[in-house]
């Protein structure tokens, strides 16, 4: 009897292993050919509202015939998630697919959580602009990811009020500061704009469009550029307003804001593409009397933008359908039904340039029904946005910007002071992690 | 002769068996977890090269240098400045307040004594943050009623998220929301003093304040030091008044309270280390301060039981 008993656990070990060795042989000659066999489901993991009606399109469509089928799980928005896919990736669980904001890019693949998709997204690229598109590379030959979104920077004024008080479209930055001493001597109690603390994404933005790289890397070293000579140019200029009284220095989206901005306390608001949708909500009885123009240059006849906001979708490393994931990526972000679908029911601004100018964009959006010429305005400042430079903690910088600026906007003090403090406590961060940093 | 063996080892073993689920939960969800945080709290991550790519990220021996960090950090020394300032105005206000409810509530005289005790233990009920953004709305002079009136009155409007005001607007808040469950506590122990002991006080001529003074606060003096030993403790752990404040105002840094440094550090530093040194510092910090606390209290009452 004990000898049957070794003789059948043997007998199944040697099974085992042989399937083991099967599975490992059909592993690696997936790997090999990169192409799928069999039904694969994907987890997609986004915030974007009705991505599942979008998803269901692919499942129905191209989906079906590639037998690959994608389930969306909601998620929080912005720095959670990474935290989330950071969690779970550790735990060698994260989902296949992953929506990630540009600027978090880096942070997930310097923690190795994001697949290299190039090889398998044929020729995606030419149907984005280049400084999008590098976003996704960092600068490298691999690919972490394919753009969804973007976020040009413009500038929304109240086109009644501006007009009552015998204002003009500010141009240059220049110009704005004039509009807000202008506004500060006709209405006192009223402000032009305010300069908030609590989003670090619209200063980052600003400072792009002066031509700001925050991270940069030369051979093994990164090098951290906060303190930059056009990163402090936009400091002075915003401690300078916050100084003199000339614009605010409450933090937006409060209730407090939503009333200012809704009642004409405050009568103009640097922005993305998206702050239609935010003024809907935050400004609904001011509806039709926002304009939109370009973001003021810093001298005239320049003609840039930065970005605030935008995300793009990647494949995670804990994917076993690397080839299927990228697949979709693609198809979600370049196909026009997608793109059509993406506009309509999550209302996105897509960063594929053909999808600017398409049917879905035809129409202004409702709150700006009195701009008929919103998106084609919106797709011209699109092209001019300037490259951006992520790095692997831009993290820590964005929550030191939160208390060091929201410190110097209450005490009316010196930014330069807190954008150095931004800087610092950027670079003791790399090196406290063993980046080499070069000073 | 089987069962007579058998019985003895079956009673000596009983406790154990009863003992055994919570073990095994305590050890799994509460030992495990701390032993694994403080693990934590002496690795850190290591990047080689610029960090790109798979590999460049390994998890080493940090020895005690989060700790170093956190002790020499100021804005977690700040924070906890700030904590106990904030703690010496909410423990004795809504301590002081739920005591001199609870002996109110005690008293004869107290009509629809049920609705008042309703009443007064209702904001304990709705969650923390509900109570904040609640009482954030009300702290924002361009949308709060309170302002609007201030102004209709001409009467002067303090800026409530500024400076020292903000202490009192939170302190506010968990004074609002804490004052119910004390009372409940100190109240259900009044309760419990036989009736005997206020009819020989009456007998002897006290008056219903020296009975409140003399008998009704010294019997009830343990939910008092169990009351004061919570507080300390949710005082020492606010986290989510401040939280929700927050996005109201400039004057409120991520870093306000001790455990808001630690969140800050883990979920929007990413750096899970030095965050879980942090809580290891607060949860010592915590357990010294209750702890000298509670034994300082009975070695009160000792002292008092032997004069």
């Amino acid at each position: 009897m004990p000898n049957t008993k070794r003789t059948r656990l043997v007998a199944s070990t040697i099974a085992v292993a042989l399937g083991a060795t099967a599975l490992t042989a059909c592993g690696s000659s997936d790997s090999d050919s990169k192409t799928e066999s069999g039904p694969v489901s994907l987890t997609y993991w986004t915030w974007t509202p009705g991505m599942d009606k979008v998803v269901d399109l692919w499942n129905k469509g191209p989906g079906k015939k590639a037998q690959i089928t994608v389930t969306v799980k909601k998620q929080a928005s912005g720095d959670s998630l990474v935290t989330k896919i950071l969690t779970a990736h550790k735990a060698k669980k994260a989902p296949d697919l992953v929506q990630a904001e540009y600027q978090a890019l880096p942070t997930l693949v310097s923690n190795d959580a994001l697949a290299d998709i190039s090889k398998d997204l044929g020729d995606t690229k030419s149907k984005f602009a280049d400084g999008v598109w590098q976003q996704t590379t960092l600068g490298t030959d691999a690919v972490y990811a394919v753009p969804q979104d973007i976020g040009p920077m413009m500038f929304y004024y109240r086109q009644d009020l501006f007009k009552k008080y015998g204002l003009s479209v500010p141009t240059t930055w220049e110009q704005f500061a004039e509009t807000a001493r202008a506004l500060k001597k006709k209405a006192p109690d009223k402000d032009l704009t305010t300069f908030s603390a609590n989003d670090s994404g619209l200063f980052a933005g600003l400072a792009q469009q002066a031509g700001a790289k925050w991270w940069t890397t030369s051979g093994d070293k990164w090098k951290v550029g906060i303190n930059d000579a056009a990163t402090k140019k936009v400091a002075d200029f915003w401690g300078g307003l916050v100084k003199e009284g000339a614009v605010d220095n409450q933090p937006m989206y409060t209730p407090a804001w939503n009333k200012a901005i809704d009642t004409g306390k405050q009568i103009a608001w640097v922005s993305a593409v998206w702050a239609p949708g935010t003024l809907t909500t935050a400004a609904p009885q001011t509806k039709g009397k926002w304009a939109m123009a370009p973001l003021p240059q810093w001298s005239a006849g320049d003609n840039v933008t930065g970005s605030w906001g935008g995300s793009s979708t990647a494949v995670t490393t804990d994917s076993a359908h690397t080839a299927a994931a990228a697949k979709f990526a693609a198809w979600l972000n370049t196909d026009g039904g997608a793109l059509q679908a993406l506009a309509k029911d999550s209302g996105i601004y897509p960063a594929a340039t053909n999808a600017q100018t398409s049917g879905a964009f035809a129409q202004p959006p409702a709150y700006f029904s009195n701009q008929s010429d919103f998106y084609t305005e919106a797709a011209a400042i699109a092209k001019t946005t300037a490259p951006s430079a992520w790095g692997p903690n831009v993290n820590v910088a964005y929550t030191t910007f939160n208390d060091a600026f929201g410190t110097a906007a209450k005490n009316k003090s010196d930014f330069t002071a807190a954008l150095n403090t931004m800087q610092d406590a950027t670079v003791a961060d790399l090196k406290k992690q063993g980046f080499e940093v070069s000073e | 002769m089987t069962t007579a063996r058998r019985r003895p080892y079956g009673v000596k073993g009983a406790p154990y068996a009863f003992l055994l689920p919570a073990t095994i939960l305590f050890a799994l969800f509460f030992a495990l977890p701390i032993g694994y945080a403080v693990y934590l709290s002496f690795r850190k991550v290591h990047v080689s090269g610029l960090g790109l790519g798979s590999g460049a990220r390994k998890e080493v021996w940090a020895g005690l240098e989060n700790y170093t960090d956190a002790v020499t950090d100021n804005e977690l020394l700040d924070g906890a400045l700030r904590v106990l300032g904030y703690g010496c105005i909410v423990v004795p206000v809504m301590l002081g307040l739920a005591l001199l409810f609870a002996l109110m509530l005690d008293s004869d005289k107290v009509r629809f004594a049920p609705f008042t005790r309703l009443a007064i233990f209702l904001p304990y009920a709705i969650p923390g943050v509900v109570a904040a953004l609640m009482w954030g709305f009300l702290y924002l002079p361009d949308v709060s009623p309170f302002y609007y009136l201030l102004q209709k009155l001409h009467m002067p409007q303090p800026n409530l998220l500024d400076g020292g005001p903000l202490y009192l607007a939170m302190a506010n808040i968990a004074v609002w929301g804490g004052t119910g469950f004390n009372m409940i506590v100190i109240y259900t122990s009044l309760q419990s003093i036989p009736a005997e002991v206020y009819e020989a006080a009456k007998l002897d001529g006290a008056t219903p304040l020296q009975i409140a003074l003399k008998i009704k606060i010294p019997m009830v003096a343990p939910s008092l030091v169990l009351t004061f030993f919570f507080s300390i403790i949710a005082t020492l752990q606010v986290f989510n008044e401040p939280m929700t404040l927050k996005p109201l105002t400039n004057s409120l840094p991520l870093t306000w309270s001790p455990l808001m440094n630690v969140y800050a550090d883990a979920f929007r530093k990413g750096d899970i280390y030095q965050a879980a040194s942090e809580a290891v510092i607060i949860a010592l910090a915590t357990l010294v301060l209750s702890f000298g606390f509670l034994r300082a209290a009975n070695r009160r009452q000792k002292q008092e039981a032997t004069r």
